[in-house]
């Protein structure tokens, strides 16, 4: 009895656990054995006897090296970082006080600005990549972080304020009440007694801010052209690749550097993050 | 009690009738008291940000589709001729079904999967916190650099999967992984599948979390068996959250841009494009923003149609 109960289990459970795990990990460590595997054994016929594919007795630095050093990556991994963290602190600002707003104050047609608002949210970045091109080029913020800065927010303020907002009302009013009636103003109480209180919430928007414009591609790929000004993910798409020559190991190399910082702030705030998650669509 | 002298009677002046010594400082709190100039001002930053980048540009976008313009050249009015002249096109009627296609069966298995794990997940196990930790990554990491991870897999000549298949036994040739227009159409759909699917499990297992234990106790100790006690407990109590993650992973999928661009570019011979690549290769490749204005706002009447349903679920919520 036991005995079957301990089979069913490792059937019904840890093989397909392990079938997950292995499924979702494996292009990670794909790319990992890729970026220190040497050219020679990169490109062997898949035919060969002593073909091992998925080690290496020769790990190598040297496609880090030419990435780091022979093109522009460390500025890209720069660009990056400045354009998330600041699009990410300017759509925190804008959607703290847009979800208070909607959360807590009464005015004519809170309903209706809340509901377009998430309309938004659901708004994808593919249907008007084309006009804002255009719009950029009129502004002229092509080819500056700007472009991106100011148009990440477009779907990073809804979330936020989506978000917060869901988080401000499970905020009693009775403190901002409390506060007022010693004395502080709406927006002081605002500012001193549920900011504070909502930082977890803050916290859960931004690192998923974050990781959504580390991520962001279409508007990255059209508005920047210098090889220098690029991102990650479009510098690795438009200058690694020569022509019809694909060099993997770097390519995988970068790809691995590339996805290491959002998954070291992912790491450090896991709980956070999957807040902000499943609050991002429970609202 | 306050509530009504702060209240929004629009009126700055409520708020004199605070009984409290230190009002004395009124004069320089009186404006942002009255809770509609304070609303407008919380919410100015965000509509002015969404307006001038969304509500703009849907705006002018609709004008463009209308119109001849391409890169340097002012177009004139054309009326609906770019969206008959997608319409007739076969390459745009092969990427709008391949985009249908695509957002189904890529939703289905998310879904199936997902949900699978999810269940997987509210196990108690040892190891537990980083085996779900892990399992987001494929989310997380940058699309674009997590694509190229598997098109290299997909390799025409170096495919590790063909490797891996050959020495098993179950081929003698390699697979055509990308090199074939099916078969490249499968392969973006469990690419996306792979990325997309975390997401459904880990919002899944928030919404298990909250199912009452006692609900499946109650269920096993009527004689119902695991599969009876899924759909007959889990499945409906999890419908509003499987609701939701189903529609935001339709609109994400339906709209997708990144996965094909890296993994195919749309090749073999124009087979894989979906809506959003096309789009970009008529309207940025080649200049003509007027006809790729017209094609991306082909996907808006699936959208509105998927919007609408989640608003009017939201509306049966908060009336509930």
């Amino acid at each position: 009895m036991l005995i079957e109960r301990r089979w069913k289990k490792w059937v019904y459970f840890y093989l397909p656990l392990a079938v997950f795990v292995i499924g979702t990990l494996f292009p990670f460590y794909w790319m990992l054995i890729t970026a220190i595997r040497p050219d020679a054994e990169l490109y062997r016929s898949w035919r060969a006897v002593n073909n091992a594919p998925f080690w290496t007795l020769q790990p190598t630095l040297s496609h880090f090296q030419d990435l780091m050093t022979r093109t522009t990556f460390p500025q890209w991994l720069w660009n990056t970082f400045f354009i998330a963290v600041v699009s990410t602190a300017i759509s925190l600002f804008c959607g703290l006080l847009a979800g208070y707003a909607l959360a807590r104050l009464k005015f004519p047609m809170a309903g209706l600005l809340g509901t377009s608002i998430f309309v938004t949210y659901l708004v994808p970045p593919t249907l008007l990549f084309i006009p804002l091109a255009d719009i950029i080029r009129n502004f002229q913020l092509g080819n500056t972080p700007w472009a991106l800065i100011l148009t990440y927010p477009t779907f990073l303020i809804p979330f936020c304020t989506w978000l917060l907002m869901g988080y401000f009302k499970t905020i009693p009013r009775e403190l901002e009440e409390c506060a007022r009636i010693d004395g502080a103003t709406r927006f002081g109480a605002m500012v001193r007694i549920i900011f504070p209180i909502a930082v977890p919430g803050i916290l859960s928007a931004g690192i998923f801010a974050f990781t959504l414009s580390w991520n962001e591609f279409i508007y990255a790929l059209i508005f920047l052209s210098s090889p220098e000004k690029k991102t990650v993910p479009v510098g690795v798409v438009s200058e690694l690749i020569r022509g019809d020559i694909y060099f993997w190991g770097q390519l995988m190399a970068g790809a691995l550097l590339g996805s290491i910082p959002v998954a070291v702030v992912y790491s450090f705030f896991v709980e956070y993050y999957v807040t902000g998650l499943t609050g991002s669509v429970k609202g | 009690m306050r509530r009504p002298i702060a209240g929004g009677s629009g009126d700055a002046a409520g708020t004199v009738a605070l009984p409290h010594p230190r009002t004395g400082r009124r004069p320089r709190r009186g404006a942002l008291e009255n809770e509609r100039l304070l609303a407008a001002v919380l919410l100015a930053p965000a509509v002015l940000l969404l307006g001038l980048f969304i509500a703009y540009p849907f705006v002018m976008g609709v004008w463009l589709s209308l119109s001849s313009t391409s890169v340097g050249n002012v177009g004139q009015f054309v009326g609906l001729k770019n969206f008959v002249k997608a319409w007739n096109d076969s390459i745009f009627q092969t990427a709008f079904w391949n985009t249908v296609w695509y957002t189904g069966w890529a939703t289905i298995f998310k879904l199936a999967l997902g949900m699978w794990l999810a269940l997987l997940l509210n196990r108690h196990f040892r190891g537990k916190r980083l085996v779900r930790a892990s399992m987001l990554l494929p989310f997380i990491v940058p699309t674009v650099l997590s694509t190229f991870a598997w098109r290299w897999m997909f390799d025409p000549t170096f495919s590790v999967l063909n490797w891996v298949l050959y020495q098993g036994g179950f081929i003698t040739t390699k697979l055509p992984f990308l090199s074939d227009g099916t078969y490249a159409l499968w392969c973006a759909i469990v690419v996306n599948t792979w990325r997309g699917m975390p997401f459904f499990a880990i919002t899944l297992l928030a919404g298990l979390q909250t199912i009452n234990p006692d609900l499946h106790e109650a269920a096993s100790l009527d004689g119902a068996n695991g599969w009876q006690r899924f759909w007959r407990v889990t499945w409906p109590l999890l419908k509003p959250v499987t609701l939701v993650v189903v529609v935001f992973s339709i609109i994400q999928t339906f709209s997708d841009f990144q996965l094909i661009y890296v993994l195919t570019g749309g090749g073999p011979a124009n087979s894989t494009h979906l809506v959003a690549t096309y789009a970009y290769q008529i309207g940025v490749a080649t200049g003509l923003l007027g006809e790729g204005a017209a094609i991306s706002l082909f996907m808006l009447p699936v959208l509105l149609l998927v919007v609408w349903v989640q608003l009017r679920y939201l509306r049966r919520l908060e009336g509930a």
